[in-house]
């Protein structure tokens, strides 16, 4: 299956209530598979294709408000338009699942695989101080999995959870295995607007306070969730990293390219691992720290002109030198690439 | 006859002839006094109480001044980000499709920002009813120009009197969204007399049993004052109103089911 439609078939097998969405390239087999798929026939679930993303994410709000498992999908421009709600989503403390199958930017654009809205997913991309739950499948089979994992985080945290795929994992085709159907949850969480009954208060879904005093309160509260989540939540892979004395650090279709890599480097007796973030946030930056007592250097691998590399240099913190190596605009970077990089930038370096 | 009415007969029960619906809270509202909002969100609460629909009803209130309008109805609501609010409505509604479901909207919610929430919502039929308040003015922020503010009229964006040829024509939203053939019940009223206010309870009631007939959506436009935006006094602005806004905007029924 495509990374695209794996995704939507997991959705509705992971008992997605609603989803809905904005054709965008590279990404529209979503909307397309489950139009096809007529999951409110199979399990009840609402699919809408709305007038914009801005009023695709806005009904993910309201569907969230409702308790509801609520699902969009995007590629880069529409994620951006998507801003507007997810802050509001993200104020007003609710559990959703966006998908971003990222392109090359900025503005239009290319529809190319790129992973340039690193900055946009981990740090808030929104106005005002907050995070989403930003989960970086790296295989067809990620995108499947990573659909449960973001709504259990999004609802353990109340806090928006984001996929931050890429285009290449988006159409590329690999086997997959999907869980069977999960029934659609019957119960509403207790803040949920379902209609005020007179055994409990009225349930408001807002994120306004016009009280400077509550609404900083409301932020520490966000700021102790955040925090929470970077003690419980961190989710990584290592490869090839016990004895390496270099270390790749890379997510998603990067991190495949970097398992070749090191399988080159090896080849000519570097002895280089990989460490790939699942979580980018909550970010690895305690077990990259450790491995700055091991290796010599690190390189960030992306497809971008270097935004994760600001994240491992932090939690480096001058120990060992970290560089960025990555392609832009749609080009996937190769193997031999990467490697060239590691002895430029790192070991010669 | 009057003289004979003491205040012991009057707090008797058999002489009550209206009482304060249990669907608003008790807190204070913030509108400005002379202001239509009280009215208008007094007549929806009287609805759902008369109907005794408060557990099945969920409510998304817009960006303006009506804001903190969940501050005053006990029901549960969503405060939507500006013009937005169709588009939370419509999730609520597919998802929740046995409750009630309306927006509350001013006009620059409504008519500006929210222009394609709105019509897109209406088009698609959506099984909500839309309250849109036409005060011809952004109240909330300090009475800037709306999407509805009459040719001529000043306020702190059009100073020397909305000029059309540079800054476009006021928007007829009711009359657009009456020729969608999602929309059901296109109406436009006002709660500024007794007796439209008893028109607006009535067109609220009919939404409301529209919507649980599934027909489509309901549009009801609410003509109001803005007395501190308007910079008038409230009876001057009921007025002016009259003189002015109703005109333009003319009362009445734009879409009307036949099957009645």
């Amino acid at each position: 299956m495509k990374g695209n439609e794996a995704i939507a078939e997991a959705a509705i097998r992971a008992g997605t209530d609603g989803y809905f969405g904005y054709p965008i390239t590279p990404q529209s087999e979503v909307l397309e598979y489950l139009m096809a798929e007529k999951p409110h026939e199979r399990t009840g679930m609402v699919v809408l294709q709305a007038e914009s993303e801005v009023a695709a994410i806005n009904m993910v709000y309201g569907g969230a408000g409702c308790g509801k498992k609520i699902m969009t999908s995007s590629s880069s421009p529409g994620i951006s338009l998507k801003q507007e709600g997810i802050t509001y989503i993200a104020g007003a403390e609710l559990p959703c699942l966006i998908l971003n199958v990222v392109r090359g930017g900025p503005g239009l654009g290319t529809i190319q695989p790129a992973q340039s809205d690193y900055f946009q997913a981990t740090k808030g991309g929104g106005h005002g101080d907050y995070h989403l739950i930003v989960l970086a499948p790296s295989s067809v089979q990620e995108m499947a999995d990573f659909v449960e994992l973001a709504y259990d985080l999004a609802f353990k945290y109340r806090n928006p959870a984001m996929i931050l795929s890429d285009g290449a994992i988006g159409q590329m085709m690999e086997k997959v295995w999907l869980k069977p159907q999960k029934e659609r949850s019957k119960e509403a969480p207790e803040w949920a607007t379902t209609g005020k009954t007179p055994d409990r208060e009225r349930n408001i879904i807002t994120s306004l306070d016009l009280d400077s005093n509550q609404q900083e309160q409301f932020n520490v509260k966000l700021q102790d969730k955040y925090r929470e989540m970077k003690e419980k939540e961190v989710r990584y892979e290592e490869f090839q990293c016990d004895d390496a004395e270099y270390l790749l650090v890379a997510y998603g279709t990067s991190a495949r390219v970097c398992q070749k890599a090191i399988q080159l480097a090896r080849e000519e007796g570097i002895k280089a691992g990989l460490l790939r973030p699942i979580t980018l946030f909550p970010f690895p930056t305690k077990e990259i720290r450790q491995m700055a007592d091991q290796v010599k250097g690190m390189l960030s691998v992306e497809m971008s002109a270097g935004q994760m590399v600001e994240d491992v240099r932090l939690a480096v913190n001058g120990k060992v030198p970290v560089e960025h190596f990555g392609r832009m605009g749609g080009i996937v970077t190769n193997a031999e690439e990467v490697v060239e990089s590691l002895k430029t930038k790192i070991i010669g370096g | 006859m009057a003289e004979n009415i003491s205040p012991k007969t009057i707090i008797k029960p058999e002489n009550l002839v209206h009482k304060r619906s249990s669907v608003l809270t008790d807190k204070t509202m913030h509108y400005c006094p002379g202001c239509g909002h009280g009215t208008a969100h007094n007549v929806l609460a009287e609805v759902i109480d008369e109907m005794d629909i408060q557990q099945d009803t969920i409510g998304v209130t817009p960006v303006g001044c009506s804001v903190l309008m969940y501050n005053y109805l006990d029901l549960d609501m969503q405060e939507a980000a500006h013009g937005r609010a169709p588009a939370l409505a419509t999730a609520i509604k597919r998802l929740l499709p046995e409750k009630y479901v309306f927006t509350y909207q001013g006009d620059g919610d409504l008519a500006a920002i929210g222009t394609a929430e709105t019509i897109h919502s209406c088009n698609r039929g959506e099984n909500i009813l839309i309250i849109f308040i036409n005060n011809g003015i952004y109240g909330m922020t300090g009475g800037q120009m709306a999407p509805t503010t009459l040719e001529g009229m000043r306020s702190s964006t059009s100073p020397y009197g909305r000029d059309t040829q540079m800054m476009g024509n006021p928007l007829k939203m009711t009359d657009i969204v009456a020729t969608l053939p999602g929309t059901y019940y296109v109406t436009r009223q006002s709660v500024h007399k007794p007796a439209n206010v008893r028109k607006t309870r009535k067109a609220i009631r009919k939404a409301f049993e529209y919507q649980k007939l599934n027909k489509g959506t309901c549009f009801i436009e609410i003509v109001s004052n803005c007395p501190s935006g308007w910079k008038m006094t409230p009876v001057e602005s009921n007025k002016w109103m009259e003189e002015n806004m109703f005109p333009f905007y003319p009362l009445g029924d734009f879409k009307v089911p036949e099957d009645k």
